[in-house]
Order: C-alpha cells, then sequence, then structure tokens
C-alpha cells in the first residue's frame, strides 16, 4: 500500500474528486434562488432532481457547474480557429506574451537595483525606501494610469501591459537578490579578500553563484504576479485583446461561463510557468552540485 | 638573523575593538618575530586574540597601534602581491564549485592560464592525497577530506607563508592526528613558514618549532618557546620525556595566563 500513500497522482485526484462533488453541490445550492423564483413565476411543477437537472445546465448561472466550463473550454480551445477573437488560445498568448516581456523588464530591473543597493551605500539607503513605497500603491489605480498616460505618448499594445507587469514583479526580485548578493558567508568574503580579488571577481566568482537559490525563489513569485499584472493590465485598455479582455466582456453580458473558462485558462498559465521555472531552478542547481 | 629571512616582524602591536559595550583590548603590546622556515603556534585559550593577531597579519583586521611588517612590507601590501594563504578553521569550500574547482578559484582570480591551472590543481591535490576526488562536490566528501581540500587550496598558488586557524579545530581526535602527522611531513617537504592558531596543547608541541603562548584580556604573549624536538616528528614522540616536558611549560604558561583573572 506504500505507492498508493506516496504517489502524488492519487493524492491530486482525491483532491480534485473532492472539489468536483462539493462545486456541484455549490452549484445547485447558488443557482437555486433564482431557478425557483422562476419556477414561481411561470407556476411550472419542479421537483429537488429538476431543481439540480436545471442548476447545472443554466445559459447563465450564479455558479456554472464543472462540466460547463469544460464544455466551453473546449469549444473555445479546439473548435475555433487559433487566430479567432473567440479562441481562448488567441487570448492565452496575447496575455502570455506581455506576461514574458513583463517579467524579463522586471526581472533586469530587479537584478540591476539589487546589484546598486548591495554595492553602493548611497543606493541602499535612498532607493530601498522608494521600491517599497511603490508596492503600496494598488495596482489596480495604477494601471489605468500608466495606460492612458503611456496611449497619450502614443504606446499601445503589448508595451504598457508589459510596464505593469514589470513595475509588479521587479519588487519580489529586487529584495530576494538584494539578500541572496548579501547571502555569502563572511569567510568566504574574508578568503576573496586574501585573494586580492577584485570588486567585479567578488561579484561573479562568489555573490551571483550564492545568490541562485534566492534568484530562483523570486523568480517564481514574479512569473505569476506577472501575469497577473498583465490581466489587469488588459482590463482598462478598451478589453480588446487577453485573457483580462475575456473577464471583462464576460462580467459585462453576465457570461459566467466566459469567466470561469478565461480563469481556469489563466491559472493554468500560471501553473505552468511556475512549473517551468522550477524544471530549470532543477537543472541550474544540478550543476552547481546541489543535493536534490 | 639576516634581514631577508625575517618574515613577520611585530612591535609594541595593539588593538582595540570598539563594541556596543565598550572598547574591547584584543591586543596588547603584542612583540613577535617570524622567520623563515618557521613553524610557529599561537596557544591559548578562547579570546586571548591569536585569531586576532593573525588576522592582523593577513591585514583582516588593522591594528590601532604598533607597527607590523609582513615581508617588509605592511600587511596590506603583502595581501595584495598575495604573500599567504590563510586557511579557516572550517573549510570554507565553495559548495556549487568541485573539488577541482574550489582548487582552481585562487588561480582563476590570479590569472593563471588553463593548462596550469589543471597542472596545479592535480598537484596539490596529490599533495593532500586526494587525487581521484576531482569531480566531487564538497558535500560528497567527510569533514577531514573537505579540510584538506582547503589546505590544497591555500597551496595552489606557491605562498611562502601559510597562516592556519585552528584548522583541525572541528575535527575529531582520530582524524585530528592523521592530519597532523600528514601535515608535518607536508611542511618538511615544501619548508614554508607556518603561523598555526590552536587550542590543543598536543598538536601545538608536535608541530610547532616556535611555540608563543598567549592570555587573555588584553591579548599578549606571555611566554615564547623554543622546541627542543628534532625537525623530524613522529606520533610515537609524543611519549618521549622532551615531549611531554614541553607540553608540561606550554600549559604552565596557559595556567598563569589565566591567573591573572
Amino acid at each position: 500500500m506504500n505507492w498508493f500513500r506516496n504517489s502524488s497522482f492519487v493524492s491530486i485526484t482525491t483532491v480534485l474528486a473532492f472539489t468536483a462533488v462539493f462545486w456541484y453541490a455549490a452549484a445547485v445550492y447558488l443557482n437555486s434562488a433564482v431557478l425557483i423564483d422562476k419556477y414561481e413565476r411561470h407556476k411550472v411543477e419542479w421537483d429537488f432532481s429538476k431543481l439540480v437537472d436545471d442548476s447545472w445546465s443554466m445559459d447563465r448561472p450564479i455558479m456554472p457547474a464543472p462540466h460547463q466550463i469544460i464544455l466551453d473550454l473546449n469549444k473555445s480551445i479546439f473548435q475555433q480557429k487559433i487566430s479567432s477573437k473567440r479562441s481562448l488560445v488567441y487570448h492565452g498568448w496575447v496575455t502570455i506574451s506581455s506576461t514574458m516581456v513583463g517579467f524579463a523588464m522586471g526581472a533586469i530591473l530587479g537584478i540591476l537595483l539589487s546589484v546598486g543597493i548591495v554595492h553602493v551605500p548611497t543606493l541602499n539607503k535612498s532607493v530601498l525606501p522608494w521600491i517599497i513605497a511603490s508596492q503600496t500603491i494598488p495596482i489596480l489605480a495604477i494601471a489605468p494610469m500608466i495606460i492612458v498616460v503611456l496611449g497619450a505618448i502614443g504606446v499601445t499594445g503589448l508595451l504598457p501591459k508589459a510596464i505593469i507587469s514589470a513595475y509588479l514583479c521587479f519588487f519580489p526580485i529586487a529584495i530576494g537578490m538584494v539578500k541572496g548578493l548579501r547571502s555569502p558567508d563572511p569567510m568566504h568574503l574574508d578568503l576573496m579578500k586574501t585573494y586580492n580579488a577584485t570588486k567585479s571577481q567578488f561579484f561573479w566568482k562568489l555573490r551571483w553563484p550564492a545568490s541562485t537559490p534566492f534568484l530562483f525563489a523570486s523568480f517564481k513569485v514574479s512569473i505569476a504576479i506577472s501575469l497577473v499584472g498583465a490581466i489587469v493590465g488588459e482590463l482598462p485598455a478598451g478589453a480588446r485583446a487577453g485573457l483580462g479582455a475575456r473577464l471583462l466582456t464576460g462580467s459585462y453580458y453576465g457570461q459566467t461561463v466566459q469567466i470561469w473558462s478565461a480563469l481556469i485558462v489563466a491559472s493554468l498559465v500560471a501553473g505552468t510557468l511556475v512549473l517551468l521555472m522550477t524544471v530549470l531552478e532543477r537543472r541550474v542547481q544540478k550543476r552547481m552540485g546541489v543535493q536534490l | 638573523m639576516e634581514e631577508s629571512t625575517r618574515v613577520v616582524e611585530a612591535r609594541k602591536l595593539d588593538l582595540v575593538f570598539e563594541t556596543g559595550d565598550g572598547p574591547v583590548h584584543a591586543l596588547s603590546e603584542i612583540d613577535l618575530e617570524i622567520n623563515k622556515g618557521d613553524f610557529i603556534s599561537l596557544i591559548g585559550p578562547s579570546g586571548c586574540g591569536k585569531t586576532t593577531l593573525m588576522r592582523v597579519i593577513a591585514d583582516l583586521e588593522k591594528p590601532t597601534g604598533g607597527e607590523i611588517k609582513v615581508n617588509g612590507m605592511t600587511p596590506e601590501e603583502a595581501r595584495l602581491q598575495r604573500a599567504y594563504g590563510y586557511v579557516f578553521q572550517s573549510p570554507a569550500l565553495y559548495p556549487w564549485r568541485t573539488v577541482e574547482g574550489n582548487l582552481k578559484l585562487p588561480l582563476e582570480i590570479m590569472g593563471v592560464e588553463k593548462a596550469e591551472q589543471n597542472k596545479r590543481a592535480a598537484e596539490v591535490l596529490e599533495m593532500v592525497d586526494l587525487t581521484g576526488f576531482e569531480k566531487k562536490f564538497p558535500w560528497q566528501l567527510s569533514g577531514g577530506m573537505q579540510q584538506r581540500v582547503s589546505i590544497a587550496r591555500a597551496l595552489t598558488f606557491y605562498p611562502d607563508l601559510l597562516l592556519m586557524d585552528e584548522p583541525f579545530g572541528a575535527l575529531d581526535e582520530i582524524v585530528r592526528d592523521q592530519l597532523n602527522e600528514h601535515f608535518h611531513k607536508l611542511w618538511e617537504q615544501t619548508q614554508k613558514t607556518v603561523v598555526f592558531v590552536t587550542h590543543s596543547i598536543p598538536e601545538a608541541a608536535y608541530l610547532s618549532t616556535k611555540i608563543v603562548v598567549m592570555s587573555p584580556r588584553p591579548g599578549k604573549i606571555i611566554d615564547v618557546i623554543e622546541s627542543p624536538l628534532p625537525e623530524k616528528r613522529t606520533l610515537d614522540m609524543r611519549d618521549s620525556q622532551e615531549f611531554i616536558d614541553l607540553s608540561h611549560r606550554i600549559r604552565e604558561g596557559l595556567r598563569a595566563g589565566h591567573s591573572y583573572d
């Protein structure tokens, strides 16, 4: 029975099964008020089994049942041309591309800031408080400003969204890397000093490799927030394309099934991005002799 | 003694650390001479400044008074010329580098070319008897092996002076005996000048040509003992009368230092 207990497949399926049962029950409970109201207005005979059937097959349910979402996902992923505006692959790709560009910008910014903070005492005192303050501004408030201001100077499309992503994701990278670049053992620092190492040798041969665990920990957090940034950036952009646009149009027209489909795709994308980052981390760790 | 054979010369050396609890007098009026080929042990209880004295020689601490010369220069000039190899209390190997990678680290920094790096890594690895372990990562080695790699790393760039801060302090007695014997042979072969911090009396007596006994608060030298033992040593020698007398004198010195408290 040990393989059974240790298998992650079994534990994941169990959680999934419980979620599904709970979800179906919740769909009946949340949709019943609307349905019962409708039955009474139209004087329809109803019993519990009719209520259950109807609550799992409404057009605009308060809470759609899982199979409705799966059918909608199938329709909008596999039954559409990829370039179609109705295809979630198209919208997903729009969001992923600005997520990646934003992540790359945020990573470069975050790493450069951390290098500056660690090496220049003045930056440590002057920049760090601003970095922290920057994250106290709610992104929902500043995102439309960024879109509007950049739109006014003619920058539209992917870049404004990527900037919002970068704005969110440079923070964990900068903070993590400040800690990472300061993580070398004092003894290792003394050792480099006895070799009369230059500043760049201190950095490339000691600080940078010592910081890799911190780098990947912050990358994993950042890539997920970068996706959130891209979606938030799509909301005020006139809802033309992207998963954010699907969420917004879904809520305009009460298309809850469409909202849930977009949510599921967004979380699958986030999961995949984090997973890819973990794979990359493992490969780097293996090269660096980490005991896995 | 001729000027050119003088490796370290300290006159009235003082070092006061300013700490939150007020000044700590770590070194007081230290006079010390170390000549080429000497094996000097600094022995004393914790807090007597033996490590601090060595860090001053290595230019990892700055003295607040007195004068010190290393190879006739200031310690900083000597450090910039890479005059010494430093071995720490723990191996301090880079966990992300293999044994070979760790040995090449100082050579990479000093700009030694690739072929020469490989040659020297193999050479020092043989000196510490670890040939065949090039590709291992530090966590795959025992504590004693790691410390041997760390000694080998200090030898790669052929420094004439080795500064060793309780290098065998964290190891068990059996491994320590082995390493003492091994290291003594290495010193005989290479004829390097060694400054060795320890708080083990048998270790100091077995390895040194000169033993410097220190006492704490403030850290100062209370006795300098020239070893009466012959240059070639064996572990069996530790049962000889000379060895027992030497150990006794060191112990007396340490006790005298403590009576200041």
